[in-house]
């Protein structure tokens, strides 16, 4: 069996399971947020009952990120019907915010959901994690089986812990090679999506092994697996290794029992890579695998720059879009002051990671953090930490487009609106990326300044 | 992988034999723990009364309920095209996702936002201008239909548009779930790439027990795949309510 058939075969207590069968699966964690939170505990209450109780109160995590900082009335009502069940639930693991004018006043408040489930040891090797979320595949980074559902199916999990699961077939990736110090697991997964497709992956697992990915940070496994719903998969996996069990060691003390896959096990397909032969990628409007090589794209013009969300708005994004703004210096050896061409907006992904942009030394910098090189070069101040501009939102939502700008981006979609304007024009791209173009304002490969 | 070397070895999954029953309703009764509320504790093994109504509204006729017989719905009315991709960004754009689906006002409103994301190439409108509901009654569409978030919102503001049926090469994933799920729409897929061959306002009937599409403004028809087992969750109007209605789980009061 494949790993995650194995997964599923354990959390549905068959001794073996073979891809397109069925299975009654047991979840180890349900987390939903403001979005749909609301509607599936409203489904929950109509089903089962207005006294009806969760199937198990420490397995459902509840995390307001989406429309936080915001003067929308239905998204500030909509945190508040979370607060509601929550309490009247007794629900152990919600992660609350009160006080919208700043969210350093509430300690409990995280952010973004794929990221602060693995920052408080809710990604755990070996589980069963739903999510009422597309991304929430991004867990499958901890060798765990993550997939996005619907609300009417959350509020079915809701009652019984338990949910209907189609066993995928598994596609294998191996990605073999030195990682050349210009890309980061964005690069990656723009390649393997480009390759096979926005529906490539349909209905399928996606399983990433080799020796770069061995190589990879719990965050970049993260960002290699949060896309895999972008090629239309049902999952993504890393299988866990002393990677993955030293960023668990001081975030969870609950067991847990990673899985293999068989030498002997089934993939669909196999695709391999030389990552050392890469080189910069980006997705162009209007779908994330309509790939082009950054320098392709060097006369595209742009008028913003954005970094954050679940894909790129962890901490090691910021430190590497830091170092391309270092490297800048270095380059041209004149002062750092103002020297982005184009707005740049910073969305942390969590409380945790907007802590580490002002306490982190960034490497090579003589101590300097990262809020300070981005302060020196321009970039507009680190923002509170939300899925902020990445889906659009309300009007009101920092740094939207609100005009048909062109945007490159760190974020996982570039559909037509997706961050708010239908005529913008949204570039995918690496941290390296987008830092390379914010000091360029054109698309730029990386290499410019990363010599 | 030096798998082996690591402190945390593989699991082996023991193999115990498991009785040859039928899988889905024995496992379903025996090992799920429902949080019935005391007050319709007494309902439950009293027979459904839940009466179950399609939510899709154009079914004009309907032969008979029954979740194990052939699905026998006819579909008629103008038909929607659109392209490959239709992401549900273009479904329905994220600055209405506060609307919560089960309020049923703002379930109404979602449906007034259907397509609203699709861009200025389409130049006609999905729902005219002071409507609330389509004229269109099924959408065509090409590849990987619904693709992108797992917002329910987005089939549930199509059904809620009045949306029957979305004709589609092939689904995303989540979206085609949700669809059944919510029994909001029926995701049909047609064998050919019937978003080149019809037309925005054309005429069609699709007919479910002979998988056909019907477009009367050209004469032509064309085959469609059956729905299979997804058909009778919707027909009953999505998984709570035919789960009651088969016997998978117990009757509401």
């Amino acid at each position: 069996m494949t790993l995650t058939e194995k997964i599923l075969a354990r959390a549905s207590e068959k001794p073996q399971l073979f891809p397109g069968e069925n299975a009654w699966v047991s979840v180890d964690i349900l987390m939903t947020h403001d979005i749909c939170g609301p509607g599936s505990f409203g489904i929950f209450k109509k089903e089962f009952g207005s006294n009806a109780k969760v199937w198990d109160r420490e397995k459902i995590v509840i995390i307001p990120e989406h429309y936080i900082f915001t003067s929308d009335e239905r998204a500030n009502r909509n945190v508040g019907i979370l607060r509601d069940f929550c309490t009247e639930q007794n629900i152990k693991y919600f992660y609350d915010i009160t006080d919208l004018g700043n969210f350093r006043a509430n300690p409990d408040y995280k952010g973004v959901c794929h990221v602060a489930l693995a920052q408080e040891g809710h990604c755990r090797p070996g589980e069963v994690l739903l999510g009422t979320d597309s991304y929430t595949c991004t867990a499958g980074a901890f060798g765990q089986f993550a997939t996005g559902i619907g609300i009417t199916d959350a509020g079915f999990l809701l009652g019984t812990g338990k949910t209907l699961l189609k066993v995928p077939p598994t596609l294998r990736f191996v990605l073999e090679g030195e990682m050349p110090d210009y890309l980061l697991a964005k690069d990656l997964i723009l390649q393997i999506i480009g390759e096979i497709s926005v529906a490539g992956a349909a209905y399928k697992s996606m399983e990433f092994t080799g020796t770069t990915v061995e190589s990879l940070s719990m965050e970049e496994r993260m960002t290699l697996c949060n896309m895999v719903i972008e090629a239309g998969a049902k999952n993504g996996v890393v299988p866990a290794d002393t990677t993955t069990f030293n960023y668990l060691e001081d975030k969870t003390s609950l067991p847990y029992e990673p899985v293999y896959s068989d030498e002997q096990a089934r993939f669909l397909s196999e695709y391999r890579f030389d990552v050392s032969k890469l080189e910069p990628l980006v997705a162009k409007p209007h779908s994330p695998d309509n790939r082009a090589l950054a320098r392709e794209c060097k006369d595209v013009k742009i008028d913003r720059v954005y970094i954050g969300s679940c894909t790129g708005g962890k901490t090691e994004d910021f430190l590497a879009a830091a170092r391309v703004f270092l490297a800048s210096v270095r380059a041209t050896f004149i002062v750092m002051a103002k020297r982005l061409k184009v707005p740049t907006f910073l969305v942390p992904a969590t409380q945790k990671v907007w802590m580490g942009l002002y306490t982190l030394p960034v490497p090579g910098s003589g101590g300097k953090t990262c809020s300070q090189i981005f302060e020196e070069v321009g970039c507009d101040t680190p923002a509170s930490p939300s899925c902020g501009a990445c889906m659009g939102g309300p009007l009101d939502t920092y740094a939207r487009l609100n005009e048909p700008k062109v945007c490159v981006s760190t974020t996982n979609r570039n559909f037509p609106g997706r961050m708010g304007h239908k005529e913008g024009q949204i570039y995918l791209a690496s941290p390296y990326t987008a830092a390379a173009s914010a000091l360029t304002g054109y698309v730029t490969d990386p290499r410019e300044f990363l010599r | 992988m030096a798998a082996s070397s690591l402190s945390f070895s593989p699991k082996t999954i023991t193999s115990s034999p498991r009785p040859k029953t039928n899988p889905f309703i024995n496992h379903f009764s025996h090992s799920l723990q429902f949080p019935i509320a005391s007050s319709t504790s007494r309902a439950i093994f009293t027979s459904p009364t839940t009466s179950i109504v399609p939510r899709a509204s154009s079914v004009i006729s309907r032969a008979t309920n029954d979740a194990a017989s052939t699905n026998t719905n006819t579909f008629h009315g103008l038909c929607y095209v659109v392209g490959d991709n239709i992401d549900t960004d273009q479904i329905i754009p994220a600055e209405y996702l506060t609307l919560v689906p089960s309020k049923p006002e703002e379930y109404e409103k979602l449906g007034t936002y259907a397509l609203i994301g699709l861009p200025s190439t389409y130049t006609t409108r999905f729902i005219d201008e002071n409507e609330t509901k389509t004229k269109y009654k099924i959408v065509i569409g090409g590849d990987n239909f619904g693709c992108g978030s797992s917002r329910e919102h987005a089939p549930v503001a199509l059904g809620a548009a009045g949306v029957a049926a979305v004709v589609a090469e092939s689904y995303a994933r989540i979206f085609f779930r949700n669809s059944v799920a919510t029994g909001e729409i029926y995701p049909l897929e047609s064998e050919g790439r019937l978003c080149e061959e019809c037309r925005t306002g054309d005429v069609v009937t699709i007919e479910m027990a002979e998988s056909r599409l019907i477009n009367h403004t050209t004469g032509k028809e064309y085959k469609l795949k059956p729905i299979g087992d997804a058909g009778p969750v919707i027909d009953a109007g999505g998984i709570f309510a035919y789960a009651r209605k088969t016997g998978m789980i117990p009757s509401q009061n």
